[in-house]
């Protein structure tokens, strides 16, 4: 699926990842952890070829990211569900529209999938949302369309960047139990968070490993060490 | 044939969702369709130009190369005779279809432009003219002026090639000017809308990331941006054409002025080119559009 190995980022002259080696296994689950600003994100871009590794080799779905082409990036990237930390969203078009986004730039008609999309937007508690505009709507509420927005292709991965940073207890245990039947289906789920309560609440649930990232280097953490 | 008709028709209609993804307006949309308009209507005035330049240059040379004037100036005594000679010398010239001299009233009328029109031509020294019609093969001037210079001595004879080529090369410089225009307006069609087609991929830098996030394809968000630009340059160039055949409409008519200037303007088949403004507007938004989303989309991953 997604595999890193002794994968380096370099970005202004200073190192922030380096020696990464990480193999997402088809159906794993992984919660990565790490200090404000050790490189989480950044990582997350490695895996979804948003960003290009200054050494080592990246390889999505068995291409070498170096190798692929741009269309080819696409094509990844409708297998890959991201949700980004700052949720970003086409702000002139309504949060439903925006959810169904993946949908319609590859040409599925979003009017068969009305009842799925409607189904989804009640699952992340957007359903009376679903006309309003992206900026009328809360952190939290954005963060859930966003995860929407991820899942709704139902991709291979899915890949989020603090995902219930901005939610209440209640509705980050709903975005986990999502997440958790999509890994139940047989998706790659790689979360990024500070939470360590959502962490205890997935390991409780599924099989879930955890990485952390320190002195830029990825090694297994807590209890999977 | 019908693939590009069919490619043509489904660019135009469009895809709804295509369609929305980028913002609709914007001070880029406007300035599209002002440029185009503006540039629409100058190239209107740049074509009627062309082709009225043509029309001269065509006029001067098909119809001045078939015909030549003597002239004759001999003291008053000699005149008459040495008339009838060069016209019998003329008559008798292989090449030469019609021969005619000049009545005062005709002379006159020539002269009345710069002398006013009570000229007294019969007490001025003022040369007969005798005008020459050719046959399509035309006569062999040099054999003819050899002869006149044996026959009759005052005869001078002016094929008009001294001063038909000067006119005729202008008229066609001026034709060439008017197509160069229409050429750097094209240019500068193009240079402005690819700035506000840049302008816009920039300000739309967040939604281009978006679509990038969601798996869009280059090929996907460059239609976007394109079929909205080039759609903008379509109605513009619309605009701007009728505005500019109106005002081309308004200019005096030829009949009731005369000159050059007067004749600017389209006649019968001529009338087609301003037609291909709109839709050559819209293709050059169409390519300056897709070069510059293709080579901001291709600097990002």
């Amino acid at each position: 699926m997604i595999e890193l190995e002794n994968t380096a980022y370099s970005y202004g002259g200073g190192e922030l990842l380096s020696e990464i080696s990480l193999k997402l296994s088809p159906g794993s689950f992984h919660f990565l952890t790490g200090p404000s600003g050790s490189g989480k994100t950044t990582f997350l871009k490695l895996c979804y070829g948003a960003l290009t590794a200054t050494s080592g080799q990246v390889r999505l779905f068995d291409q070498d990211v170096r190798d692929m082409t741009r269309d080819d990036h696409a094509m990844a990237r409708r297998r890959i569900g991201v949700v980004h930390q700052d949720c970003q969203f086409l702000d002139h078009i309504p949060i439903a529209d925006n959810v169904a986004l993946p949908l319609s730039v590859t040409g599925r008609d979003s009017l068969e999938h009305v009842a799925d999309l409607k189904e989804l937007l009640q699952w992340v508690g957007l359903g009376n949302r679903a006309s309003s505009l992206p900026p009328e709507l809360s952190g939290g509420e954005r963060q859930r369309a966003a995860l929407a927005r991820a899942v709704i292709m139902s991709p291979d991965v899915v890949l989020a960047d603090e995902p219930t940073g901005n939610v209440d207890w209640e509705m980050s245990q709903r975005l986990l139990q999502l997440l958790i039947e999509l890994n139940r289906m047989g998706k790659t789920i790689m979360i990024a968070t500070h939470d360590m309560n959502l962490i205890r609440a997935a390991k409780a649930k599924v099989q879930a490993r955890v990485l952390r990232i320190a002195n830029r280097k990825l090694q297994l953490a807590g209890a999977d060490l | 044939m019908t693939d590009f008709v069919k490619a043509a028709r489904d660019f135009i209609s469009g895809d709804a969702h295509a369609d929305r993804v980028v913002p609709p307006s914007g001070i880029t949309a406007r300035l599209t369709t002002f440029v185009s308009g503006t540039m629409a209507f100058l190239t209107v005035f740049a074509l009627a130009l062309s082709l009225a330049s043509g029309r001269l240059a065509t006029r001067w040379g098909d119809d001045l190369a078939h015909s030549s004037t003597l002239r004759i100036s001999a003291p008053a005594g000699q005149v008459a005779e040495q008339t009838a000679v060069a016209i019998r010398v003329l008559e008798s010239t292989p090449g030469i279809e019609a021969v005619r001299a000049l009545s005062s009233d005709e002379q006159r009328a020539l002269l009345e432009p710069w002398f006013g029109p009570d000229l007294p031509v019969d007490s001025l020294p003022i040369p007969q003219l005798i005008e020459i019609l050719e046959t399509d093969d035309g006569y062999d001037a040099a054999g003819l002026r050899l002869r006149l210079q044996a026959e009759v001595p005052g005869a001078i004879l002016d094929d008009h090639t001294r001063w038909r080529k000067p006119l005729e090369q202008a008229a066609g410089r001026l034709r060439l000017l008017g197509w160069l225009a229409i050429g750097l307006i094209a240019v500068s069609t193009a240079a402005m809308i690819t700035l506000a087609a840049n302008a816009a991929l920039a300000a739309n830098a967040q939604v281009i990331g978006v679509l990038r996030l969601v798996g869009a394809r280059d090929s996907y968000i460059a239609n976007a941006f394109v079929r909205r630009f080039t759609l903008r340059a379509l109605t513009g160039g619309a605009v701007g054409t009728i505005l500019g055949l109106g005002a081309v409409l308004l200019l005096p008519s030829a009949q009731s002025a005369g000159g050059f200037l007067t004749g600017l303007g389209f006649q019968g088949a001529g009338w087609v080119w301003p037609l291909l403004i709109p839709p050559l507007a819209g293709g050059v938004a169409y390519f300056a559009t897709g070069a510059a989303a293709r080579r901001t989309l291709s600097e990002s991953l």
